[in-house]
Parts: structure tokens; C-alpha cells; sequence
């Protein structure tokens, strides 16, 4: 008999379908080309930002994360996302909904008016996770047929997947190991720098409040990067990430005249290409930095002919 | 007369341990982010007031999702570890002291409050298990329940309210967008199914979030705006 296909509602969030929908597309490709089902969440909304909604009232915040948890409760698959914002509010709402009577009992009574209610009979993976545990390194390695061989590759890991460590209990957050090994079985070569771990500046509603001071934060990643000899590509798994250091750099060049120049992509979008899938195929030209500066990926860095 | 480092009003001490010692001066002109201030007497000085002191306001950040404030012994690793530390004038352990002394109004009505980007690197090396994240989140949904809201705060949580998406598909170009790689033009989230947006708007009313952020008043005032904006076009085609 043959083994039951791994499902889990696709949580997509708001940046990923609304502004980078390249990352949606490539993650169809990834997910279906590890026999892995992606199943509709119909009807979900935001997750509701941890860092921002969390900030203002945390009974409305784990009331509208809890609802979009119940919609995958009904079908009782796990859920996976793969942006590190939506992961916190999911999984952080599950953890606390599951572990705090008084927040549950608070929360329910919000649900109950629209007919819901939380029961805590599902687990909230990550994209990281799904691959990484349920597919596999072994099984992601042998699917590659384009190793991005002599691609100097910088990572942004991202702050919500791996934090607070004690909780989350994914990996050692002064030392993670796991997005890069998933990222090195790409073929890509990892190009250590000094800020590597830093938060990419957009989280907690400071993107929000003041931009300028969210890009400061970039600005130190991308320098950081330059001093330790630069990289042809940074790989984050967030597409809030994504977006501050991708349209972040036409940002930085507004506000601080300074011109940064770096590839930057989701891991999904990474893996597509080293599955052998062409950029076209889940549009990696439609990044927001490309469209506004009417630019494209640097191909010939990349290895790939167009 | 000494010069010390200072962010803030009602400055104490410095409390960034590179400002101590010497080269004082030369850390002070480095930094051209941080505002100087001139320390003589107490008199120029002014002290904590202690008739200010809110000794409830532990409790309440206690409640609201930071249990452990009270662990905290002042070493400063989270401080030391905060990105927006090292931008801008947020000091992690200064809001925590503060917090603890009681100081509520000058710790709630601070908009350093809102530069931490909450990243939890203070949290994963804080040896007394605060959660210095977890405090600053509780003091942030008490600051808002006071009535301390950034304006574009209030902006995005109406966006939610009004369309169940923080970043929204409100342009047809984001629509094109999808079409460009392949997918369908709406996604199977709240952008295409109303009855989910009326669920959200069913618990914010519910959990009091719409009269928190003043929903309705928000909206209204947007309208006129945009009124406003479209009878000045007008006016102007007419010239």
C-alpha cells in the first residue's frame, strides 16, 4: 500500500498572496514536487500580526489567530506557513490558548458569536518544519537537479520561528543549524556574516510606526554583509523578511541615498530553482524591488540562463 | 559640571555601560542619535516624584502577559542584546526599572515603547527568565488602553477590522500581480469571502477592539477625508 501523502492547510497571510505571490507559487511547486498536499484555508484572514496586534490587546489577537486555527481544527490537518510573523501569532496562540484557562476561556467567548469554538486539536508547523522534518533532508536532496553550485548564499534566518527558544524548542537560537542545512542542500554556498541573527527591522509594529528607523536595521544587516565580502543572494523563510530587505533596499536608497544590490528570496523560491523549476515558472522577477526599479534578478550571479 | 548621556526626560543615570569611563566626551559626539543633557545639582535635576508611583501597575503587567517582571535583578543582557537598543533611545532595562519603581504614566506615554520590534533575542538570553518581550507587549496593551495609540497603529488595526488583512489586496496591480505567476487573481483567504470579514468584525466589536481603537470614528473621518480629497480634484478640473 502505498503511504499516505503528508496534508496541511496552507496558511498564506497577507504578504505572501498579496505582494509577493511568487513565494505561494514556488512553495505549489517545492510541496507538490516532495509529495506534499497543500490544502485551501478558506476564509482565513490575517494572522492577526503578533508584534502588532499582540501589542495592542492580546484577547483580540488570540481571538482572531484562534479563529483561523479553528478553521483547520474542522478538517484536522496540521497547518504549515511560511512566514515566520503568522507562524508566532498561530503557534504562540495555539501554545498559550492551550496552556493559559483564563485567555481560553476569554477567547471563546469572542468566538462563540460567530458560531466557533477553540479546541486545540491541531499543531502549527512552519514551511522550515515541513521540509526540514516531514519531507526531509534526505528526500529534498535527491529532488535537486540544479545545485546552485558556486552561489555565494547569505541567510536571514528571522527572529519568530526560532524564538523565544525555550518555548519553541526548534533550535539553539544563538547557533541554529537548521535553516541552513536547508538551505545549503540547495548547493548554494553559505557566506557567514556578523548580523546575521539580527531582526530584519519590520517586526513589532516599527515598520508600522517609522519606517526609517525599521530600514536602519537593514541597513546594518546589508552592511554587516558587505564587510564580511558581500553575497549574490540572501535567503530568509518570511516574506515580511523578504519584503524589508527586498523593497527595503529601494527604500534605503530614498531615505539614505545609499545603494544596496542583493538578490533576496524565500526559501521555497530558492529550493524551486534547485529542483530544476525555471524563475518564469513562479515569477521571481515579480519581487518588489525588480518592479519598482524596473530591474531583474542578476541571472548570470544566479547561474541561470535567460 | 558633568555631562551624561541621556534620551529621555527626567533622566537618572546613564545607564549604558560604554558611557562610562573614559572617552566619555568622544562616545558622546560619536553619537550624533543621542541628545545631551547637563547634570549639576538636584535642583537642575529633577527627582522621581514618588506621589507618581503606581504600585498597581506591576500587578496589571503581571496579568497582562508578564508574569516574570519581578525577576528582574537589572543586568542589562537585554539591553545589550536589543537591535533597536543600539538605534535608537528604547533601552529595555530602563521601561523594566521604570515599570517596577511604579513609574506607569512615564513608562505607558514613552513612544521609545514602540521600537521594540520584538525579536525576543532579550528573552532567549535574559538569565532571570523575565521575558523582557513578553513585559514590553503587556505594557504596550496597557499604554493602548490608556488611550496611548500611534497613529498609524490605529491605521492598521482599522485595516483588519475593515478588510480581515493588515497588508490588504486592495489594488487591482496586486491582482495582475498573481496573475503574473500563475495563480488565481484572488486568493482563497478573507479577500475573496466577506463572510470572513464579518466574523472578524463580529469579534472585534465583541471583545471591545473596535471602541478601543476608536473604529468607527476612524472610519468616519477617513470618509470625509476622502471627500474632501475628491471635491478638491474637482474643483481643481474646474480652473
Amino acid at each position: 500500500m502505498a503511504k499516505k501523502r503528508p496534508a496541511f492547510y496552507h496558511f498564506l497571510g497577507c504578504v505572501t498572496p498579496h505582494r509577493y505571490p511568487s513565494v505561494e507559487k514556488a512553495t505549489n511547486l517545492v510541496f507538490e514536487d516532495l509529495d506534499m498536499d497543500l490544502l485551501d484555508m478558506v476564509g482565513a484572514t490575517c494572522c492577526p500580526a503578533p508584534g502588532v496586534f499582540g501589542s495592542f490587546d492580546r484577547v483580540t489577537w488570540a481571538s482572531i489567530a484562534a479563529r483561523n486555527l479553528t478553521i483547520a481544527e474542522q478538517g484536522g490537518h496540521p497547518i504549515t506557513t511560511g512566514c515566520n510573523g503568522c507562524f508566532a501569532s498561530l503557534w504562540d496562540s495555539n501554545y498559550e490558548l492551550k496552556h493559559d484557562e483564563e485567555l481560553r476561556t476569554a477567547v471563546n467567548e469572542n468566538l462563540a458569536e460567530i458560531g466557533r469554538v477553540f479546541k486545540g486539536s491541531i499543531e502549527v508547523t512552519h514551511y522550515v518544519d515541513a521540509l526540514y522534518d516531514t519531507a526531509g533532508l534526505p528526500k529534498i536532496r535527491k529532488r535537486i537537479t540544479n545545485p546552485l553550485k558556486g552561489v555565494r548564499m547569505a541567510l536571514h534566518p528571522g527572529c519568530h520561528w526560532m524564538r523565544p527558544k525555550l518555548i519553541k524548542q526548534k533550535d539553539e537560537s544563538e547557533r541554529p543549524h537548521i535553516f541552513r542545512e536547508l538551505c545549503e542542500a540547495s548547493g548554494a554556498e553559505y557566506v557567514p556574516y556578523k548580523d546575521e541573527l539580527i531582526c530584519c527591522g519590520a517586526g513589532g509594529a516599527v515598520r508600522t510606526a517609522d519606517v526609517k528607523v525599521s530600514l536602519e536595521f537593514t541597513k546594518q544587516k546589508f552592511d554587516s554583509l558587505a564587510d564580511a565580502g558581500g553575497a549574490d543572494i540572501i535567503v530568509t523563510p518570511c516574506p515580511f523578511c523578504l519584503l524589508q530587505l527586498d523593497l527595503g533596499q529601494v527604500e534605503i536608497e530614498k531615505y539614505f541615498g545609499e545603494k544596496y544590490v542583493f538578490d533576496v528570496m524565500h526559501v521555497t523560491e530558492l529550493l524551486a530553482l534547485a529542483f530544476g523549476h525555471s524563475p518564469e515558472e513562479f515569477g521571481l522577477g515579480t519581487h518588489l524591488q525588480y518592479m519598482q526599479r524596473k530591474s531583474q534578478p542578476n541571472w548570470e550571479r544566479l547561474g541561470i540562463n535567460v | 559640571m558633568t555631562e551624561y548621556f541621556a534620551s529621555g526626560r527626567n533622566e537618572y543615570l546613564p545607564l549604558q555601560p560604554r558611557s562610562f569611563g573614559n572617552g566619555f566626551k568622544a562616545v558622546i559626539q560619536a553619537s550624533a542619535r543621542s541628545r545631551c543633557i547637563t547634570v549639576t545639582t538636584t535642583e537642575e535635576k529633577p527627582a522621581i516624584d514618588i506621589d507618581d508611583v503606581d504600585l498597581e501597575f506591576i500587578e496589571i503587567i503581571k496579568k497582562t502577559g508578564g508574569p516574570n517582571i519581578q525577576n528582574c535583578y537589572q543586568c542589562g543582557a537585554c539591553s545589550g542584546s536589543c537591535p533597536a537598543g543600539a538605534l535608537t533611545s528604547f533601552l529595555v532595562r530602563r521601561t523594566i526599572r521604570k515599570a517596577l519603581l511604579g513609574l506607569k504614566e512615564e513608562v505607558i506615554s514613552s513612544p521609545d515603547l514602540w521600537y521594540c520590534t520584538t525579536c525576543y533575542a532579550c528573552t532567549d538570553r535574559c538569565p532571570q527568565d523575565v521575558k523582557p518581550t513578553d513585559v514590553i507587549k503587556a505594557i504596550r496593551n496597557i499604554a493602548v488602553a490608556e488611550g496611548y495609540m500611534l497613529g498609524p497603529h490605529q491605521k492598521v488595526a482599522a485595516k483588519v477590522v475593515e478588510a480581515a488583512h493588515a497588508v490588504p489586496l486592495d489594488k487591482e496591480s496586486w491582482q495582475n500581480l498573481r496573475v503574473k505567476v500563475g495563480l488565481e487573481p484572488i486568493p482563497p483567504n478573507a479577500s475573496g469571502n466577506p463572510w470572513a470579514v464579518d466574523e472578524i468584525r463580529k469579534i472585534t466589536k465583541k471583545s471591545g477592539f473596535e471602541k478601543l481603537i476608536g473604529y468607527e470614528e476612524f472610519m468616519k473621518a477617513q470618509k470625509e477625508k476622502a471627500k474632501k480629497k475628491a471635491e478638491e480634484k474637482k474643483a481643481q478640473k474646474k480652473e
